[in-house]
C-alpha cells in the first residue's frame, strides 16, 4: 500500500484538475455558496469539512452538475475541468457525470444484481462492446473497490442484500466502473460502522493513484487521515483551503481553529 | 417562565390520573366503533353474497324431457341422399310438437295444445336439427333425444312455484261423471285437511274486509261531522247523499264479513276453489282431475286428461296432490303440472349440469340464454381498454412526475386529471357517442368504442396511482443513476419505472376492475343491444357482462332472475380475481431498498 502513496512533498507540483472560481449557488432566494474559489489537484484527496449546512455538499454537487436536477438551484461563476467550463452549453451533464463519478452519503445500490450494478455504467456509455470485456471491467472495478473477494461467488444476487459497508464499496465500484477522472464522495462513511469506515478509507487512499478524489466529511479525523488537501467551509463561505497538515496543525483563520478544536460544529 | 419541576409533579397528581383514564376510555370507544363498523360491513357483504349466491344456485342445473323420437326418412330425407341442405330444411319444430302431442293424445282444444307445446323450449327443435345434421345416418330410425324443458317447467321442477304435496287418502272413492264435471266422494273425511286450509284463507279475507269496513266507518263519521257544520240546504243534501252511499257500502261489507265468518266456522260445508286458492289435483292412475269445489269428503272437479268412467276406486288406487301456490300466481298451469308429473313418473325428466349457461350466447328464451357472448365482448373491450390505458397512463405519469417542469400549466393538468377521476362514467359514454362514434365514425356497439370510452374513464385512475408509485421511489435511486451518467430517460426507464411497476400495475388493475363493472357508458354507445353472435374481434357488435346483467334484470321472465344472479356472481369472480392479481403482483415485485 505504501508504494502507492505519493510523496507528500510533491503535491503542489501536481496539475490542477478542477478549477473553481467565484462560484455562487442560490436555492431560490437562499444564497447557499458564496464566492468559492478552489483548485482541486490531480491524484489528490481533497477533503471538504465544516459544520452542518455550511454548503460543502452543495459545492460538491456543483462539480458534476447534480444540482441541475434541482429546479430552484442556480449556479454562477466558473468551474473548469482540464481547462473546460463544465457549465458551458456545449457540455452535456450526462457526459460530465460519466467523467466525474459520485458516491453518496447513503449506500444506494440499484435494486438489481451485483453484476448489473457495476455493468450499468459501462453499458450505457458503451465503454465495452463484448461480454468478456464487460466481465473484465466488472471484475476490475470490484477488485479496485476491494470487494471482489466478498462478492465474486454471488454476482447474480441483488446488491441490496449486502451489508452497509459492502453496499458502499459496491457503490464506489459502480462509480469507478465508468472510468471517471474525478471521484466525488459525499460523506461516504457516515452510515457505516468503524470497521467498514476503515476499509473505505483505505480504499480512498488507493484510489488516489488514479483519480482526483474529493470527499465531504463530518469527521475531522477522517479528513486528517485520508486527505492531502483540506477546505473548511462555514456558512456558505470557504474559509480556508490548504494542505491538510497545515489546516489541522496551524490554521490561518480563527474560525478554522475553533472548528477543528471542537468549539463549534 | 414555567417551573418545570412543578410541572413534573403533575404526572403523579389525581388530575393526571383522571386524564389518563379519559384517554384510555376514548381509545376503547374508538376501538369499539371500529369493530362495529367492520362488523356492519361484514354483515352487509354476507347478506349480498347470500342473496346473490342463493339465487344463482338455480342456474347450476337444467331439466330435459326425454322422448322417443322417430326420424322417418320421408320427412327428413325424402331423397335419401343425406344432403345437408335437405336435412336442414326439414320441419323440426313441427316434428317436436307432433311428438309431444302424441305423448298426451287427449288434448283437443287449441289453448290446451298451446300449453302442451310450452312444455318444451322453442330452442329444442334446433338442437334436434343439429343432432340430426351431425348424425345423418340416424334418419329412418328411432332415437332417444333429450329436449330442453321450457323455463316455466324448469322453474317448476326446481321448486320455484312451491312443491306438490302428496296426500295419501284412506277411503275408497265414488266417481260420477257429469257431462263436463266429475263428482268424487270418498267414504272418509279425506279432504278435510285441504278444506281446513281453504277455510283458514277465508279468515284472512275476513280480516282484510274488516280493515276496509273500519275505513268506511271513518268516512261515515267524517261526513256526519261535516253535516253539522253545513250551511246551505244544497250542501246538506250533498253530504247526506255521501253518508247514505257509505252506509250502504258498510252494510254490504258487513254482510260479506258475516258470510265469511259463517263459512269459516262451518267446517263441513263445501268450498269453491278459485284460481287464487291452492290447487287440489286428484289422480287416478293416468287420469287427473282438478278439483273446483271440495267438501270434507269429496267434491266436484274438471278432467285434465283422459275421460273417466263412473265407478268406485279403492283406497290406494287414487291420491291427490296439493300445490300451495295458487294457479293465478304461477306461470305453470295445473294441466301442465299434471303433464310434467306424468313425464317425471315415466322417468322422462332429467336433471343435468347447466353448461349451456357458460357456452351459449344471449337469448330471449331464459332456458337458452348464456353468457358466453357477453363474456367474450367484455374480453375484447377490456383488451382495448388495457392496450390504450396502460401505456398512455404510465407514460403520462412518468412525464408528469419525472420530466414536466413545475409550473401553472402542469398544475392545471394535475388538478384536471384528479377531477377527471371523479367524473360520472356516463359522461364518458356521451363523449364516446359524440366524438368516437359521431365524429370519427367508429361502428357503434363495437368493443373498440367501448374500450376507448372505458380507457378514457380508467386513465385518471392509472395516472394517479402510477404517479403516487413513481413519487414513492426513493430519490437515492435517481441520484445513483444520474451519478453514473445515466440520462433522465435512462434513469426513468431503467430504474424508476421498474421500481414503481408494482404500483403502476396495481393501479392499472384496479382501474380495469372498475371498467369491467361499468355499465352506463356502454349503454350510451350502444353495447346494450341484443346480440346473439359471439364477437370475433373488436369491430363486431358486442355486449358486455354488466350490460347483460342490466338487461336480464329488466326481463319479465322469472327464470332470468337466477341467470342474472349467476352472471353477477361471475362478474364478482372476475373482479375478485383481478384484485387478487393486483395483490399478488404487488407482493411479488415489491422491492426493498
Amino acid at each position: 500500500m505504501t508504494n502507492m502513496r505519493v510523496n507528500e512533498a510533491a503535491i503542489d507540483a501536481r496539475d490542477v484538475k478542477v478549477k473553481a472560481s467565484n462560484v455562487d449557488v442560490y436555492y431560490a432566494d437562499n444564497h447557499a455558496i458564496k464566492d468559492v474559489t478552489v483548485d482541486i489537484l490531480n491524484n489528490t484527496v481533497t477533503a471538504f469539512i465544516g459544520p452542518s449546512g455550511c454548503g460543502k455538499s452543495t459545492f460538491l454537487r456543483c462539480l458534476n452538475r447534480m444540482n441541475d436536477t434541482i429546479d430552484i438551484c442556480r449556479v454562477t461563476g466558473q468551474i473548469l475541468m482540464d481547462g473546460e467550463d463544465i457549465y458551458d452549453k456545449a457540455i452535456d451533464p450526462v457526459q460530465l457525470r460519466a467523467r466525474v463519478g459520485m458516491v453518496f452519503q447513503k449506500p444506494n445500490p440499484f435494486p438489481k444484481s451485483i453484476y448489473d450494478n457495476i455493468a450499468y455504467g459501462p453499458r450505457i456509455h458503451g465503454l465495452v462492446s463484448t461480454k468478456p470485456d464487460l466481465d473484465a471491467v466488472v471484475e476490475k472495478s470490484l477488485r479496485r473497490a476491494a470487494i471482489w473477494d466478498e462478492v465474486k461467488d454471488r454476482l447474480d444476487q441483488p446488491g441490496t442484500g449486502l451489508s452497509g459497508g459492502q453496499q458502499q464499496r459496491l457503490c464506489i465500484a459502480r462509480a469507478i466502473a465508468t472510468a471517471p477522472e474525478v471521484l466525488l464522495m459525499d460523506e461516504p462513511c457516515s452510515a457505516l460502522d468503524p470497521i467498514a469506515t476503515a476499509q473505505i478509507e483505505e480504499l480512498i487512499d488507493e484510489l488516489r493513484s488514479n483519480y482526483s478524489v474529493v470527499i465531504v466529511t463530518h469527521s475531522m479525523q477522517q479528513a486528517a487521515r485520508v486527505s492531502q488537501k483540506t477546505a473548511f467551509f462555514h456558512l456558505g463561505v470557504m474559509v480556508e483551503y490548504g494542505d491538510t497538515t497545515h489546516i489541522f496543525t496551524n490554521p490561518d483563520d480563527k474560525r478554522t481553529q475553533d472548528y477543528i478544536t471542537g468549539r463549534f460544529g | 417562565m414555567v417551573d418545570m419541576t412543578k410541572v413534573s409533579a403533575h404526572h403523579a397528581s389525581e388530575a393526571s390520573a383522571q386524564r389518563l383514564k379519559k384517554r384510555h376510555a376514548a381509545e376503547v370507544r374508538l376501538k369499539a366503533y371500529g369493530i362495529a363498523a367492520i362488523a356492519t360491513a361484514c354483515i352487509a357483504l354476507a347478506a349480498l353474497v347470500w342473496s346473490v349466491g342463493g339465487k344463482a344456485g338455480g342456474v347450476l342445473f337444467e331439466h330435459y324431457i326425454t322422448l322417443e323420437t322417430p326420424l322417418p326418412a320421408e320427412e327428413f330425407d325424402p331423397n335419401g341422399d343425406g344432403d345437408p341442405e335437405t336435412l336442414r330444411k326439414a320441419d323440426y319444430a313441427g316434428h317436436v310438437k307432433d311428438l309431444v302431442r302424441a305423448t298426451f293424445p287427449n288434448v283437443k282444444d287449441r289453448r290446451t295444445r298451446k300449453q302442451l307445446n310450452d312444455l318444451i323450449s322453442v330452442g329444442a327443435s334446433s338442437e334436434l336439427r343439429e343432432y340430426v345434421m351431425a348424425n345423418p345416418d340416424l334418419v329412418g330410425s328411432d332415437v332417444t333425444f333429450s329436449y330442453v324443458a321450457s323455463d316455466v317447467v324448469d322453474l317448476y321442477l326446481k321448486g320455484s312455484f312451491g312443491t306438490l304435496k302428496s296426500q295419501s287418502p284412506d277411503g275408497s272413492l265414488q266417481i260420477a261423471n257429469d257431462r263436463k264435471t266429475v263428482s268424487v266422494t270418498s267414504d272418509t273425511d279425506d279432504f278435510a285437511p285441504v278444506l281446513a286450509q281453504v277455510k283458514a284463507d277465508l279468515s284472512r279475507s275476513e280480516a282484510r274486509l274488516t280493515r276496509q269496513l273500519a275505513l268506511v266507518n271513518n268516512g261515515v263519521a267524517a261526513f256526519e261531522k261535516r253535516l253539522e257544520t253545513a250551511q246551505t240546504d244544497e250542501e246538506k243534501a250533498a253530504v247526506e247523499a255521501e253518508i247514505t252511499a257509505r252506509i250502504a257500502e258498510r252494510d254490504g261489507l258487513q254482510a260479506q264479513i258475516d258470510e265469511l265468518v259463517r263459512r269459516a266456522g262451518a267446517s263441513d260445508e263445501a268450498e269453491t276453489l278459485k284460481r287464487s286458492d291452492p290447487s287440489v289435483l286428484l289422480r287416478l292412475g293416468d287420469q287427473w282431475i282438478k278439483m273446483t269445489e271440495i267438501g270434507p269428503q269429496g267434491g266436484v272437479g274438471t278432467l285434465l286428461g283422459a275421460p273417466i268412467e263412473d265407478g268406485a276406486v279403492e283406497a290406494g288406487g287414487w291420491s291427490y296432490y296439493l300445490l300451495d301456490t295458487p294457479e293465478a300466481s304461477r306461470k305453470i298451469s295445473d294441466v301442465q303440472v299434471s303433464w310434467v308429473e306424468t313425464l317425471r313418473e315415466a322417468g322422462a325428466v332429467d336433471k343435468k349440469l347447466n353448461w349451456r349457461f357458460l357456452s351459449a350466447s344471449d337469448s330471449r328464451e331464459p332456458e337458452l340464454a348464456g353468457i358466453l357472448g357477453a363474456t367474450v365482448g367484455t374480453f375484447w373491450t377490456m383488451l382495448v381498454t388495457f392496450v390504450l390505458a396502460f401505456p398512455i397512463g404510465m407514460l403520462a405519469a412518468i412525464y408528469l412526475e419525472e420530466f414536466a417542469p413545475k409550473n401553472r400549466l402542469t398544475d392545471l393538468i394535475e388538478v384536471n386529471i384528479n377531477n377527471l377521476a371523479a367524473v360520472p362514467s356516463i359522461i364518458f359514454g356521451l363523449l364516446g357517442l359524440s366524438i368516437v362514434i359521431g365524429f370519427f365514425g367508429v361502428p357503434r356497439s363495437a368493443p373498440l368504442v367501448g374500450g376507448i370510452v372505458l380507457a378514457l374513464m380508467t386513465l385518471p385512475t392509472i395516472i394517479i396511482a402510477s404517479r403516487a408509485s413513481i413519487a414513492a421511489v426513493p430519490p437515492s435511486i435517481r441520484e445513483a443513476a444520474l451519478g453514473v451518467g445515466a440520462s433522465q430517460l435512462q434513469t426513468s426507464f431503467h430504474h424508476v419505472l421498474p421500481a414503481a411497476l408494482p404500483g403502476v400495475l396495481t393501479g392499472t388493475i384496479i382501474g380495469m376492475a372498475r371498467a369491467l363493472g361499468e355499465t352506463a357508458p356502454l349503454i350510451l354507445i350502444g353495447m346494450v343491444a341484443f346480440i346473439v353472435n359471439i364477437p370475433k374481434g373488436i369491430n363486431d357488435s358486442a355486449t358486455a357482462l354488466p350490460v347483460l346483467i342490466f338487461r336480464w334484470a329488466d326481463f319479465p321472465e322469472r327464470a332470468f332472475e337466477a341467470k342474472t344472479a349467476a352472471a353477477i356472481c361471475l362478474l364478482l369472480v372476475f373482479l375478485i380475481f383481478m384484485n387478487a392479481l393486483a395483490v399478488f403482483l404487488r407482493k411479488q415485485f415489491e422491492r426493498r431498498w
